[in-house]
C-alpha cells in the first residue's frame, strides 16, 4: 500500500523538484553552486568573516607577502597591498560590491525585460515595433563601450554603474521573453484564457509568464557572470566604485604598480573574480541542462 | 542570395544607424558640464570670445537642430576639435586606428588557428579525457577577466622572465616606412625581419589576452557543429565507401562544420572592440581603445563621442556582415 502511495507521489512530483534533483545529480554543478553560496555568505557576513578592517592602512605592513613566503604572517595570510591593507579582508568586502551589483543589475534588467518582452510579444503592433527597434539600436553598441560611455557622462559610483549596465542588459531577457511569448500566444491554453474573457494583463502575467519563466531564469544566471566581469572591468579602468571602497577590479588595477616586487596584490583579487565567475558559469550550465527539456535524456 | 535582398537588408540598417547616432548625441548633450568651459579651462577669456566660441561650436542652437547638424557633420567625418590635442578629432582617431586594427586582426587569427583544430579534436575524441579538458579549458577561457589575465602574462613573461616587452607597439630602435600602417605587414614589405620580430614580440601578449575568450567560444562552437556533422548520413556513407578517416574529417566534415564557426567569429569580432579598451590599457598599446579611456579622464568629449559612434557603426556592420556570411555559406538559410 505504502509502495503504491510512494510511486504515485514520485509520478506527481512537481517539475521544479524533479529538475532540482537532476541539477543536484551533477557533482560539478553542485560543487559550483556551493562555491557561489560561499561567496554570497562571505559578502553578507563580511564584517564577521573578515579578520581585519578592509580600509585600515598600516605602512609597516606595506606590501607584506602572503604567509608562506618569508616575511609573511598567518594573520595576514594573503599579504598586504601598497597601503598595508589586508588583501584577504578586502577581497571579502569586494565580494559585496561584485555580488550586489551583479544581483541588482540582473534583477532590475530581468524585470524590465520581462515586462517589455511580454508587451512586445503579446500585444504586437506598434508596441512591438517600438520595443524591437529600441532593442535593435541598443544591440548596435558593444556592451562595454556603451557602459564606459555612459559612465563617462554620468560619473562613476555604485548607483551609476548599476544604471549603466541595466540600460543595455534588459535587452537580453526582453528578446528571450518576446520570443517565448510569440510562441506561447498561439498555444491552446492562451486561446482558452482569451475565450474565457481574460484581460491582456491577466493572460500575460498569470497564463504566459509562469510558463516561460524557466528559460528566463537560466539566461539571467548566465548573464550574471557576464555582469560581474563587466563591473570588474569598469572598476579596473577606474570607472567603477571609487576608492577606498574595495572592489576586485580596482584591487587588480592597484597591483599593477607593484608587479615587480609584489605579485600577490593583483593576483588574489583576480583569482576571486575567476573563481566566482567560473562557479556561476558552471552552475548555470547545470541549471540549463536540468531545466531545459531539450537537454533531458 | 539575390542582390535585391541584400539592398533590402542594407536599407534596414538605416534606422538602426540613425538611432545609434541619436543615442550617442543625446548621451553627450545631456552630460553635466559645459563643453566651452572645459575647453577654455583656466585661460583668461572675454565674454564675447566665449560667446563666439559657443557659436562656432554650434552650442547656441536648440538641441534638435544641433542633432541634425551633428548628423550632417558625422556623415562628412567632421567631429570637431579634440579639446586635448587641438586637432580635428577624426585625425587623432585615424592616427590611432591602425594599432587597434592590427591587434584585433592578430587576435582573431590566433583564436581561429587554435580553436578550430582543438574543437575538431574534441569532437573526434568525444567523451575522452581530452574532450573533458577542452570543456574545462573553454569554461576557464570565458570566465577569465581579461585585464587580470593580461597582468599575469606581463608579470610572468615581461617582468620576471624578461622574454617579452612590457608595453608599447615597437622598440625605439626600430622604424619602418608606413605603407599600410600595420607594422607587421610594413616591416615585411620593407624586408626588415628584425623589425617584424620586434613588433611581433610586442603584439604577442596583448593578442593572446584579447584572443583567448574568443578562442574558448569558437572551440565550443566548432566541437558542437562538428559532432552534428559527423552524425550525418553522408559521413557514414563516406566511411562505408572506405575513404580514409583524415580525408573524411577534413574534406567532408570540417567544410560544413565551419559554417557556424565562421559566423560566430564574425559576430565575436565585434566584442573584440570592447576588449580592446581593457587590453590596450593593460599593455600600453597605442590604439583607439586606450585613447578613449584616456579621453574620458580628461573630459575630452568630442573625441569620446566620435569614437563611441565609430565603434557602434563598426559593430552594426560586423553583425550585418556575419548575417550575410551565414547566408552565403549556408544556402538553405534565406535572408
Amino acid at each position: 500500500m505504502s509502495d503504491v502511495i510512494g510511486k504515485v507521489a514520485v509520478e506527481n512530483e512537481s517539475p521544479l523538484r524533479r529538475n532540482l534533483k537532476l541539477f543536484l545529480s551533477s557533482r560539478l554543478s553542485t560543487l559550483a553552486a556551493i562555491f557561489v553560496f560561499v561567496f554570497v555568505g562571505m559578502a553578507i557576513f563580511a564584517p564577521f568573516v573578515a579578520p581585519h578592517d578592509p580600509n585600515e592602512t598600516d605602512l609597516f605592513r606595506r606590501l607584506q607577502p602572503p604567509w608562506w613566503i618569508e616575511g609573511g604572517e598567518l594573520a595576514y595570510f594573503l599579504g598586504c597591498d601598497g597601503l598595508g591593507r589586508d588583501i584577504f579582508s578586502r577581497i571579502i568586502y569586494g565580494a559585496r560590491i561584485s555580488i550586489f551589483i551583479g544581483l541588482s543589475v540582473i534583477t532590475v534588467a530581468t524585470s524590465i525585460g520581462i515586462v517589455a518582452g511580454l508587451a512586445a510579444g503579446y500585444l504586437r503592433g506598434w508596441v512591438d515595433i517600438t520595443i524591437s527597434r529600441l532593442v535593435d539600436i541598443l544591440l548596435g553598441f558593444p556592451y562595454l563601450i556603451f557602459a564606459i560611455a555612459l559612465i563617462a557622462m554620468i560619473g562613476p559610483g555604485l548607483q551609476n554603474i548599476i544604471l549603466a549596465l541595466v540600460y543595455k542588459e534588459w535587452v537580453v531577457p526582453c528578446r528571450v521573453v518576446r520570443g517565448e511569448t510569440l510562441a506561447a500566444r498561439e498555444v491552446e491554453y492562451v486561446e482558452a484564457a482569451r475565450a474565457l474573457g481574460g484581460s491582456s494583463r491577466h493572460i500575460m502575467l498569470r497564463e504566459i509568464l509562469p510558463n516561460i519563466l524557466s528559460p528566463v531564469i537560466v539566461v539571467s544566471t548566465i548573464r550574471m557572470a557576464n555582469v560581474i566581469i563587466l563591473e570588474a572591468s569598469l572598476s579596473f579602468l577606474g570607472l567603477g566604485v571609487q576608492p577606498p571602497t574595495a572592489s576586485w577590479g580596482s584591487m587588480v588595477a592597484d597591483g599593477r604598480s607593484f608587479m615587480l616586487e609584489a605579485w600577490w596584490v593583483s593576483t588574489f583579487p583576480g583569482l576571486a573574480i575567476l573563481v566566482l565567475v567560473l562557479s556561476i558559469n558552471v552552475a548555470s550550465q547545470g541549471l540549463r541542462d536540468a531545466f531545459d527539456p531539450k537537454f533531458h535524456d | 542570395m539575390n542582390f535585391g535582398k541584400l539592398i533590402e537588408r542594407l536599407a534596414q540598417l538605416i534606422p538602426v544607424l540613425l538611432g545609434v547616432t541619436a543615442i550617442v548625441f543625446f548621451m553627450m548633450a545631456l552630460t553635466p558640464g559645459d563643453p566651452v568651459e572645459i575647453m577654455i579651462g583656466d585661460q583668461p577669456i572675454s565674454e564675447e570670445q566665449e560667446a563666439s566660441l559657443r557659436h562656432d561650436m554650434g552650442l547656441d542652437l536648440p538641441p534638435v537642430q544641433r542633432f541634425f547638424k551633428f548628423l550632417g557633420n558625422a556623415v562628412t567625418g567632421n567631429f570637431g576639435l579634440s579639446f586635448f590635442h587641438r586637432r580635428p578629432v577624426i585625425d587623432v582617431i585615424a592616427e590611432r586606428l591602425p594599432a587597434t586594427i592590427e591587434l584585433s586582426l592578430v587576435s582573431l587569427l590566433l583564436a581561429l588557428i587554435t580553436s578550430i583544430p582543438l574543437g575538431v579534436l574534441a569532437a573526434v575524441k568525444k567523451n575522452t579525457i581530452f574532450d573533458r579538458i577542452s570543456t574545462v579549458g573553454s569554461l576557464f577561457g570565458v570566465s577569465l577577466p581579461g585585464f587580470w589575465f593580461g597582468i599575469l602574462l606581463l608579470m610572468l613573461f615581461a617582468v620576471h622572465l624578461h622574454i617579452l616587452p612590457v608595453s608599447g607597439r615597437i622598440g625605439y630602435a626600430y622604424e619602418v616606412d608606413a605603407v599600410t600602417h600595420l607594422l607587421l605587414i610594413d616591416s615585411l614589405i620593407a624586408g626588415r625581419l628584425d623589425t617584424f620580430f620586434n613588433a611581433l614580440s610586442h603584439l604577442f601578449l596583448p593578442a593572446l589576452t584579447l584572443g583567448l575568450p574568443m578562442a574558448a567560444i569558437l572551440m565550443r562552437v566548432t566541437r558542437t557543429s562538428m559532432l552534428e556533422v559527423l552524425s550525418q548520413d553522408y559521413i557514414i556513407f563516406a566511411e562505408a565507401k572506405g575513404i580514409n578517416r583524415t580525408s573524411i574529417l577534413i574534406r567532408h566534415a570540417l567544410k560544413n562544420a565551419l559554417i557556424p564557426t565562421v559566423t560566430v567569429a564574425a559576430l565575436e569580432t565585434g566584442s573584440l572592440l570592447g576588449g580592446n579598451m581593457i587590453v590596450e590599457t593593460v599593455f600600453g598599446w597605442p590604439g583607439l581603445g586606450r585613447l578613449v579611456v584616456e579621453s574620458i579622464f580628461v573630459r575630452n568629449y568630442p573625441l569620446v563621442q566620435a569614437a563611441v559612434l565609430f565603434y557602434a557603426i563598426t559593430y552594426v556592420f560586423l553583425n550585418f556582415f556575419a548575417d550575410i556570411l551565414y547566408t552565403v555559406l549556408n544556402p538553405r538559410v534565406k535572408l
